[in-house]
């Protein structure tokens, strides 16, 4: 191969690459337009009955709105249950606001869904064994600032 | 001094570590799936009506009846549960005892669904509002499930089902039945 | 022709920062002197170049010249001119040229206009810079080129995506590209003093507009990303702890410490060390922010622009750069001599008090942004998110808005409580009444109270400083320095009033049904569809009425595109001085019901306000310094030009 056609094959793969940027930033777009709406490869069925439907109750209805906050969309997966539009969003809705009218305390559902979906679907580490270091740091942080401030700060006054 | 001089190179090391970390999810495939927690332990109590005339509803109670079964979570408006059809069909001839879940799918769909791609399923339930799915940590379609015979799920499979997952699926239920 | 004039330009640019970086290296010694000459030049010529192969990129986009590549893809003869102009910056290729522009701007200026800085460190700066720009000059000629010919051309070009034919989203790029490009200038001056060991209030004085620009335009970034991401999404969120606003606001917080230890350094010769660490980490965060963002290694949604390999590119400069100065940082950071010291009762105390929090909640938000990706290598996925962040950030944050309340009073070096215990007293006391008044009245959450009652306290403390002093004798920085902590306040206050006093509506509304949310009325009149350019709508024709007064008109969209399908909700706002009426229509209900989902948020609009109050507090102190700099240098020209008479 002489370095012309090498030349050639580098450009005619230049080009190749060229042409699925904007394919790949169209795939990018369509994966967020899940999340923001029903379109081509959704459901044709109504939301669930509690999806877009507050409790009567409104203590129940803000126990429900808090936990629904903290709770993952599986679907699209940056996005609280609570912010979202995805059916599946809707239908955890669902189960979350009927749990609630039903009795359940939010930290019960909150557990129902961790059995299922393990710590991802919660966005309220609890602490465990994976999960520690996310408390241990900030009190260390707290005692590294208070050695710092000691140290800089303390006794040198007069 | 020493111990500042310690802690410096701790913010070095800390660094280089973390460039670490971030080299190597760069050369990791981003792994989007979310697996069910649920397996190894019992499927839920649940009791859904049929999605479609031809075939009966589906309860979890079907699902302990002795004998191992796939559980292949789908849909009509899921472009992938297209694609996994000829092979749900090759698990079916191979002798697998399918049953489905239909999410979020009005019953002429998925009729018109199963008439045009196969139907593979001994029962089909209807789930409207997802309750099933939720309930076994199943968090999109096409997902199928390796129920054993004393309806413990034993396996997930996520996304469609290649033609290379059917001997793997094959041999998870053979695992399950024993 | 054009585009080959811009890639030889870029070209030559590149070998000048190469020149550059020779030279700034070489000219350490006294042999290098011929070429310690070249290197301003050699800034000044590479900031020209730069531009004019910017300037050949937004002709090429203004004229559509399909025959390259890059507009081909991104443009369309049928656009707009303002989003011709402004396609240039909505892809990477020409995000990355506008990026080493404005970069080699900032150096050609430096090389233009500086001379407070011992020459040598002047030079080590320079070459530090160059070695940065290098990096991006490789990267954009190597594996982005923005000048690429298609041959044959084609006959139309594939466009810009609709969403993105946004006005905002098209100044958002150069906006956070300024703060990034600010604080890569402060990285370099801190490389520079760090090799040369001149760490002076000189060196304070003459980052301290570069961090303060930086910060500016941070901080517009991040008040403008939130107002986006409120009224795009559509549910009346404004803050998410997603993993792209957190990549945001590292930086902002490393330069917000450091804008605030800078001026320690300039005004007392003190935190030497600290500062020099500060301005290396506040570039690292906006590289790791960066690559975050580009290189898609965390799940958020606002991930637009993610490649890998682009990732892997950004991932080693970053180790380059940040390894680098670090390990620099660890062998030098001993010689440097400790500065002057001081009580914690002061000015310096307070600030390094400041300085420590803010680096802890640095350090938070990395934590929980990275904590995902470090289990999700153990094979464990975890999600870390409001729950985490708030909490445990207010316990960085609350101690230390208190000190932002009383620092501003304190003098430099030695101060007693005494002296300012009457007004810091009355300040703290109104915030008790705020916090017991309002826990009893409106048994709010503790998060919100504890918010609501230290937006009190800073709003009181913040103006303070301006007791018994002539508003016309007034520096302008010090004017700059309240109007920012009063911003602080304003912008606290509307978030703790927002999440303690929002009302949520969703309704399943039919034609002439009414809903109230708070103090409002919503009825529904009717429910229209709509057409735009690339996409149909349904209209909600909404009246509200605001405790009974006339109605105003309002009309949420449901839109859906076709190129490429998607839907989108296109919320509608009424705006008072005392909150906003949020509405969104959704979907059909059953029949003939419409599904209205709406909110009253109390004060809301004050977190953006306040955020804008910030970034204008910054711009005042800027504007100030930046006078005094200049009076300065006339004054020192003035001197010697009369000891030249003198000698003559």
């Amino acid at each position: 191969m002489n370095a012309l056609s090498l030349l050639h094959s580098v450009e005619r793969f230049a080009r190749f690459v060229l042409r699925w940027v904007p394919t790949l930033a169209g795939i990018t777009m369509a994966a967020l337009a899940l999340c923001l709406g029903p379109a081509a490869g959704q459901d044709l069925l109504p939301p669930a009955p509690y999806a877009y439907r507050q409790l009567d109750d409104p203590k129940q209805e803000a126990k429900a709105q808090a936990l629904m906050e903290t709770l993952r969309c599986l679907k699209c997966q940056g996005q609280s249950i609570a912010d979202s539009d995805a059916s599946m969003a809707g239908d955890m809705r669902h189960q979350v606001r009927t749990r609630i009218a039903a009795g359940e305390s939010p930290e019960a559902i909150r557990a129902w869904m961790i059995e299922r979906y393990g710590d991802y679907v919660s966005y309220k580490p609890e602490l465990s064994t994976t999960t520690w270091p996310l408390f241990a740091l900030p009190l260390l942080l707290i005692a590294l600032a208070a050695l710092i401030l000691g140290r800089r700060l303390g006794g040198r006054g007069k | 001094m020493i111990r500042g001089r310690i802690f410096l190179w701790g913010l070095v090391a800390l660094t280089a570590g973390l460039f670490g970390l971030f080299a190597y999810q760069l050369s990791q495939p981003k792994d989007e799936f979310i697996q069910s927690t649920m397996i190894g332990k019992p499927i839920p109590p649940f009791d859904l009506p049929p999605s479609v005339p031809e075939r009966p509803g589906l309860a979890s109670g079907d699902l302990a009846d002795g004998q191992p079964k796939l559980l292949n979570v789908f849909a009509s408006w899921c472009v992938p549960c297209i694609a996994e059809a000829p092979n749900l069909a090759r698990l079916e001839a191979a002798g697998a005892n399918i049953v489905g879940i239909a999410i979020r799918d009005r019953s002429q769909d998925t009729e018109f669904f199963l008439r045009q791609n196969g139907n593979p399923f001994s029962r089909i339930g209807r789930d409207d509002i997802s309750a099933v799915q939720l309930s076994i940590g199943s968090s999109g379609v096409p997902e199928t499930f390796v129920i054993d015979g004393q309806g413990i799920i034993r396996y997930q499979h996520i996304g469609d089902i290649r033609d290379s997952d059917v001997a793997l699926l094959l041999e998870k239920l053979k695992e399950a039945g024993a | 022709m054009i585009a080959e004039l811009g890639l030889a330009a870029l070209w030559l640019a590149t070998a000048l920062a190469g020149l550059q970086l020779l030279g700034g290296v070489l000219g350490q010694r006294e042999s290098g002197a011929d070429l310690a000459a070249l290197v301003r030049p050699a800034a000044v010529m590479q900031a020209l170049l730069c531009a004019f192969a910017f300037g050949t990129l937004v002709l090429l986009f203004a004229r559509t010249d399909l025959s390259v590549a890059l507009v081909a893809q991104n443009s369309h003869s049928e656009k707009p001119l303002i989003f011709k102009i402004a396609g240039p910056w909505g892809n990477h290729e020409g995000s990355m040229l506008l990026w080493i522009t404005v970069m080699s701007l900032a150096g050609g200026l430096i090389a233009l206009v500086e001379r407070r800085l011992p020459e040598k460190t002047l030079l080590a700066t320079l070459a530090a810079q160059a070695f940065v720009g290098l990096g991006f000059y490789a990267f954009l000629l190597v594996s982005s080129n923005p000048f690429e010919r298609l041959d044959p051309a084609p006959a139309q070009g594939l466009g810009l995506n609709p969403l993105l034919q946004d006005i905002g989203l098209a100044m958002h790029p150069p906006t956070l590209y300024c703060g990034y490009v600010g604080l890569s200038v402060a990285f370099s001056f801190a490389v520079g003093a760090l090799l040369t060991r001149q760490v002076t209030p000189d060196f304070a004085r003459v980052i301290r507009p570069w961090v303060l620009g930086a910060w500016i335009f941070l901080t517009l970034g991040i008040t403008a990303g939130s107002y986006w991401a409120y009224y795009e999404l559509g549910w009346g969120g404004w803050w998410f702890w997603d993993p792209t606003e957190n990549a945001s606001l590292m930086p902002w917080l490393a330069a917000t410490a450091l804008l605030h230890s800078v001026s320690v350094l300039a005004a007392r010769d003190a935190l030497r060390t600290w500062t020099i660490l500060l301005g290396v980490v506040a570039f690292s965060m906006s590289m790791v922010g960066t690559f975050l963002v580009r290189s898609g290694v965390v799940t958020s949604v606002h991930a637009f622009a993610v490649d890998p390999q682009r990732g892997t590119f950004i991932l080693v400069l970053l180790t380059i750069y940040i390894g680098g100065a670090l390990v620099l940082f660890a062998t030098r950071a001993g010689t440097i001599a400790e500065g002057e010291r001081f009580t914690v009762m002061s000015r310096e105390g307070a600030l390094v008090i400041n300085n420590v929090a803010l680096s802890a909640l640095l350090g938070i938000v990395l934590l929980g942004t990275l904590y995902p990706l470090l289990t999700e290598a153990f094979g464990v996925k975890v999600s870390v998110g409001p729950p985490y962040f708030n909490p445990v950030g207010a316990v960085f944050l609350m101690p230390m808005l208190a000190v932002l309340a009383v620092g501003p009073l304190l003098r430099w070096r030695r101060d007693s409580f005494a002296r300012i215990r009457l007004p810091v007293l009355a300040a703290f006391a109104v915030g008790l009444a705020v916090l017991l008044g309002m826990w009893l009245i409106a048994g709010m959450a503790l998060l919100p109270l504890l918010g609501m009652a230290m937006a009190a306290v800073v709003g009181i403390g913040s103006v303070l400083p301006l007791l018994g002093r002539s508003l016309r004798r007034l520096p302008l920085a010090t004017l700059g320095m309240v109007v920012a902590h009063f911003g602080v306040a304003v912008a606290l206050f509307g978030m703790a009033a927002d999440s303690a006093f929002s009302i949520e509506k969703l309704v399943a509304a039919r034609q002439g049904d009414t809903t109230e949310v708070g103090p409002w009325r919503v009825t529904l009149a009717s429910v229209e569809p709509v057409a735009g350019p690339n996409w149909t709508a349904l209209e909600a024709r909404l009246s509200a009425s605001y405790r009974g007064g006339a109605p105003s008109e309002i009309k949420p969209q449901a839109r859906s595109f076709w190129a490429p399908p998607q839907q989108t909700s296109e919320s509608a706002l009424l705006t008072r001085w005392n909150g906003q009426l949020y509405t969104v229509i959704g979907g059909e209900a059953d029949g003939d019901r419409w599904q209205l989902r709406l909110w009253w948020k109390p004060f809301v609009t004050w977190i953006w306000y306040g955020g804008a109050l910030i970034a204008l507090g910054g711009l005042l102190a800027l504007i100030g310094r930046l006078r005094t700099d200049l009076k300065r240098r006339t004054v020192r020209a003035r001197v010697a030009a009369r000891r030249m008479e003198a000698a003559a």
